[in-house]
């Protein structure tokens, strides 16, 4: 009968440590016995759907060390990505099969007739910014006309916060994954007030964009060829210590930038004048660093795509009408669902009934498993996402280690004993537990134009995970 | 003297992290100086200066961690190395937060606490085996409390436990006792040289319980839950349990609890049992003695027995039993039927522990009495689960018909407390039979919901003007919550006749019988 005996040899000469699941007088037993334990708090998979229990339990088994191995391998490659800004590139440099009619926009694709207001706001202003129309009838009549075509930024490794707009002209943070090769863009963060990203479109937001298309860049780009690349995990991992968790603050992140970036710049910048706008734009805004960030969770979330067997989400976004996911194994595919409202604070003035339902590529940060999932790094945050204790920041950030493959190895969290942030969504543990990634997001006005109205936390819809779960199952033959 | 550097690419630590962790480097052995920093210019001074880095250093940024050590040889160099890669992934991973842990599912709960090696399931049946499946894939052993699993789960379960060589204790598998920790409803027993494998729950806290009464100790107590020793089942983990306890070095006597095996079954576990050189005592409840003919275990006719048998084994002494005397007994037995009105013929035993009505069905078959029972051995006594009891009846309440819906009956007695009053209204009862279990996951306490019982079922019967005969017996320790003392004197002060054992009770409960 030989059988291995090295296991229960090592649990009858080690400390038994127990983990309960189920009725929790037996933990409180092991407790009273002084022996070290952990109580699960059980509930029934699925929220107790059988169909969807029965989903998740054929890929018990031998299946499950196919996924295991794939997930594990997508974590290593998630942990050991390593984004560097490369440099500033114009999306008709850079993007395939772009034209000036060719809009990007945030989440997954949509028609003009399915966008929300900030969606067809942003998507006339992109129009006029071209130079296409001089007018939003203008605009209008050319999208109606079928002239313009519409993509997923995430189609073409790409990201844009809100709205997201990416045209022809637009000049793009380039992020190399240098571990990988792989590249990804996201648009510069435009600042606050009326901005495209919140819809709003008329000639203060055109004037703003083209500053950054012909003064800002080239003068990024410079700084770069000057400096050399620029770590981006070591901005992240730092700013994580100094109280951003990177979506809704970005003021450490934004504020080291401006100090490394600044002296660069001085040095590449001939024109006082222009130094000046530059300096004061990137130090006047807390959310600059934000679209590096974007940039760099999508250029390491990139290279996990396409592991067979895997389960990790490899995106998350949306358009404000629709929230999507793309999960590894099933490549471009997006299970979709209808966004929610994100819950939060306003600015005074506003209130629920002005908001815009959840919108844009920013969730890319919560994939790569910071903002929402770091939420228990950013005490300073709480408040305005609507959470009353620090305490409950990190309960959010406790929560998302149930619904991840690991923890990331280098962006820790001080205030809780240093520990990994939460790394790589497994949507099986989605959907067994229950609990959906938080996002911490901005809050659009529903109307284009106005601009943001608040920012509070979000859920991605369960929806997403348990298509994507039952595409999975079958693409698996199970 | 060796100096060793290395230079970890965009790895970003804050500089305390890094100087405890230098700090503890340079208390290894063998390790003159160590410092583990960021690699700034300034820090670049600090480790040139103290020469653990030189020229020929890999070159590095500000951006990159960087670890010198100077040793006294290439080994604890590399082994200080080890250590902050260790200290900084521990850092990193480890997530138990202060006070209580608690997670969702397993395998974040292994996260949390790293060291997890058991699991305990008490899920409803049919998310059990997702859950079992989970806990061996994490490594960890199983005891399964849950029922109603399927036999071809259980079957899928165990074979994957045996591949993996973990112990898949279940399902429907109630007590276990893991170095000296009680799991499931189990007692606590003196650590000692006694090791079991069950497949009967109450039995083994019978047993064990016993044990400690009589001096012995316990070092392992393993369920295989009460199928395992079904053909379907094939004995997978008794045949597991039993090479478990033959090459632990704390065992040296080893019990087998179990009603008898299928035949095939049996027949392994006797060639396994050969090769096997530690006393074996093994109680095959309901049985034949001559299923153990020309092997060398050693018989146990009920569960007192398995227990004496084994501390007498334990102690080195020759494992035989002197023949009982029953003085003490009889006389008992008179007494309490000289009170008796002659119409009272019968007993109705009210169990939460199923092994002990087993066993008590048993021992009155012995005596050719025989009891209908809704787990009737003879399925012509067989009462139905709603079934009104008849002439003699022995119930076991943690059968599925009582639990259904509803905590069971160790836990929760107002099932059995009800019936104690049915059956004290029927003039035909003479002797009520009971069991009262302790120990960890049962009532906190059980005497003190049964004490009231019986004093009403006394009086039920006074105001007939009948006397009513009640027997207990306590299975616990002195070391239980409960306390076993505590517990006896409950249930002796509301007029109850307490014995050492259930199999004591039982016996006395046969000797009125066999003369009304």
């Amino acid at each position: 009968m030989a059988y291995k005996q090295e296991l229960i040899h090592q649990l009858f000469t080690s400390q038994l440590q127990v983990a309960n699941v189920g009725v929790d007088v037996f933990y409180q037993a092991v407790l009273d016995q002084s022996t070290p334990g952990i109580h699960v708090d059980w509930r029934p998979p699925a929220g107790g759907d059988p169909r969807l229990a029965e989903v998740l339990s054929r890929l018990q088994g031998e299946p499950l060390r196919r996924i295991q191995a794939a997930n594990e391998e997508a974590h290593r490659r998630m942990d050991q990505g390593d984004p560097v800004w490369a440099g500033v590139v114009y999306a008709k440099d850079v993007l395939p099969d772009m034209d000036r009619y060719t809009i990007g926009h945030a989440g997954p694709p949509l028609s003009w007739d399915e966008m929300c207001g900030p969606m067809k706001g942003a998507v006339i202003g992109a129009i006029r910014y071209e130079g296409l129309a001089r007018t939003e009838e203008e605009a209008v009549a050319l999208v109606k006309g079928g002239k313009i075509k519409f993509r997923p930024n995430h189609s073409v490794a790409c990201v844009g916060p809100m709205t997201g707009m990416i045209t022809w002209s637009m000049p793009l943070f380039k992020v190399v994954n240098k571990t990988f090769g792989n590249v990804a863009y996201c648009t510069i963060n435009e600042g606050l007030g009326k901005v495209m990203r919140f819809g709003a479109n008329d000639d203060s937001v055109l004037r703003r964009l083209k500053w950054l298309e012909q003064v800002l860049a080239p003068a990024l780009q410079k700084a770069v060829e000057l400096h050399g690349p620029f770590s981006m995990k070591v901005f992240m991992a730092k700013a994580l210590a100094m109280g951003d968790e990177m979506h809704q603050r970005n003021i450490a992140a934004s504020s080291l930038f401006a100090r490394d970036v600044l002296p660069v710049l001085i040095r590449a910048v001939n024109d006082q004048e222009q130094l000046g706008e530059i300096a004061d734009f990137i130090s006047g805004n807390d959310q600059f660093f934000l679209n590096l960030a974007m940039a760099s969770c999508k250029a390491v979330c990139d290279a996990v795509k396409d592991i067979p067997d895997c389960t990790i989400v490899t995106a998350m976004s949306r358009n404000g009408t629709n929230f999507g996911i793309k999960v590894s194994a099933l490549g471009e595919q997006w299970f979709q669902a209808p966004v929610l409202m994100p819950k939060g604070l306003f600015f005074p003035g506003y209130g629920p009934e002005d908001a815009n339902p959840d919108m844009g590529d920013s969730a890319i940060t919560e994939t790569y498993g910071i903002g929402g999932f770091t939420m228990g790094s950013s005490p300073a945050v709480v408040r305005f996402v609507g959470a009353d204790s620090v305490e409950a920041a990190m309960n959010y950030t406790r929560d998302m280690y149930e619904i991840t493959q690991g923890v990331n190895s280098q962006l820790t969290i001080p205030n809780m004993d240093f520990k990994g942030a939460p790394m790589g969504i497994d949507i099986r543990k989605v959907v067994e537990t229950g609990i959906t990634p938080v996002i911490n997001t901005g809050m659009a006005h529903k109307k284009p134009g106005v601009g943001q109205v608040g920012a509070g936390i979000v859920r991605a819809p369960m929806e997403c995970f348990t298509q994507a779960l039952e595409a999975f199952a079958q693409a698996q033959g199970l | 003297m060796i100096t060793t550097n290395q230079i970890r690419k965009n790895l970003y630590f804050d500089s305390v992290t890094l100087m405890v962790a230098s700090s503890m480097m340079r208390g290894l052995d063998g390790v003159i100086n160590a410092a583990v920093m960021m690699g700034t210019d300034h820090n670049r001074s600090l480790m040139t200066q103290a020469g653990l880095i030189g020229p020929d250093t890999e070159p590095f940024g500000v951006n990159d961690t960087v670890v010198g050590v100077q040793a006294e040889s290439d080994e604890a160099a590399q082994a200080a190395i080890a250590f902050f890669d260790d200290y900084i992934g521990g850092k990193k991973k480890s997530g138990k937060s202060s006070g209580e842990a608690s997670a969702r599912t397993l395998s974040a709960a292994k996260t949390v606490c790293p060291g997890v090696n058991f699991t305990v399931i008490s899920v409803p049946g049919r998310y059990a085996r997702a859950e079992a499946e989970k806990a061996m894939e994490l490594g960890m052993h199983v005891l399964m409390f849950s029922d109603n699993v399927s036999l071809e789960d259980e079957v899928a379960l165990k074979e994957m436990a045996a591949k993996k060589g973990l112990l898949m204790m279940g399902p429907d598998c109630g007590t276990t006792i893991i170095n000296g920790t009680a799991l499931g409803f189990a007692n606590v027993v003196r650590r000692g040289n006694i090791g079991l494998a069950a497949a009967a729950g109450t039995g083994l806290q019978e047993v064990t319980a016993l044990i400690d009464q009589l001096g012995g100790g316990v070092s392992q107590a393993l369920g295989t839950g009460g199928r395992d020793l079904k053909e379907e089942v094939g004995g997978k983990m008794m045949s597991m349990c039993l090479e478990a306890l033959n090459e632990d070095p704390e065992t040296e006597v080893i019990v087998i609890l179990s009603k008898p095996p299928a035949q095939s079954v049996m027949k392994r576990m006797l060639e396994q049992l050969e090769r096997v050189n530690k006393p074996v005592i093994a109680a095959f409840l309901g049985g034949d003695p001559a299923l153990l003919e020309g092997s060398r275990v050693i018989w146990a006719g009920d569960l007192e027995q398995a227990a004496r048998l084994a501390v007498l084994a334990a102690r080195g002494e020759e494992p035989a039993l002197p023949p009982d005397d029953d003085t003490m007994l009889k006389a008992t037995a008179e007494e309490e039927l000289a009170k008796l009105a002659p119409e009272q013929k019968y007993l109705r035993g009210l169990y939460s522990g199923g092994t002990l009505c087993y066993e008590t069905i048993l021992l009155l078959r012995d005596e050719g009495i025989p009891t209908w029972s809704n787990i009737a051995l003879d399925k012509k006594y067989l009462l139905e689960g709603g079934a009104p009891s008849r002439e003699n009846t022995l119930l076991d309440m943690g059968d599925d018909f009582f639990t259904n819906g509803l905590p069971h009956p160790m836990i929760d007695f107002r099932q059995r407390v009800d019936r104690m009053e049915q059956e004290a209204a029927d003039p035909a009862v003479g002797v009520l039979l009971l069991d009262c279990v302790c120990g960890y996951g049962t009532h906190a306490d059980p005497a003190g919901e049964l004490a009231p019982a019986i004093r009403r079922a006394k009086e039920i019967a006074a105001q007939n003007g009948r006397h009513l005969t009640v027997i207990a017996s306590v299975t616990a320790t002195e070391g239980d919550p409960q306390a076993r003392s505590v517990q006896l004197r409950q249930l002796e002060e509301a007029g109850a006749i307490v014995m050492g054992c259930n199999a004591q009770a039982a016996r006395l409960a046969a000797l009125m019988l066999e003369q009304i």
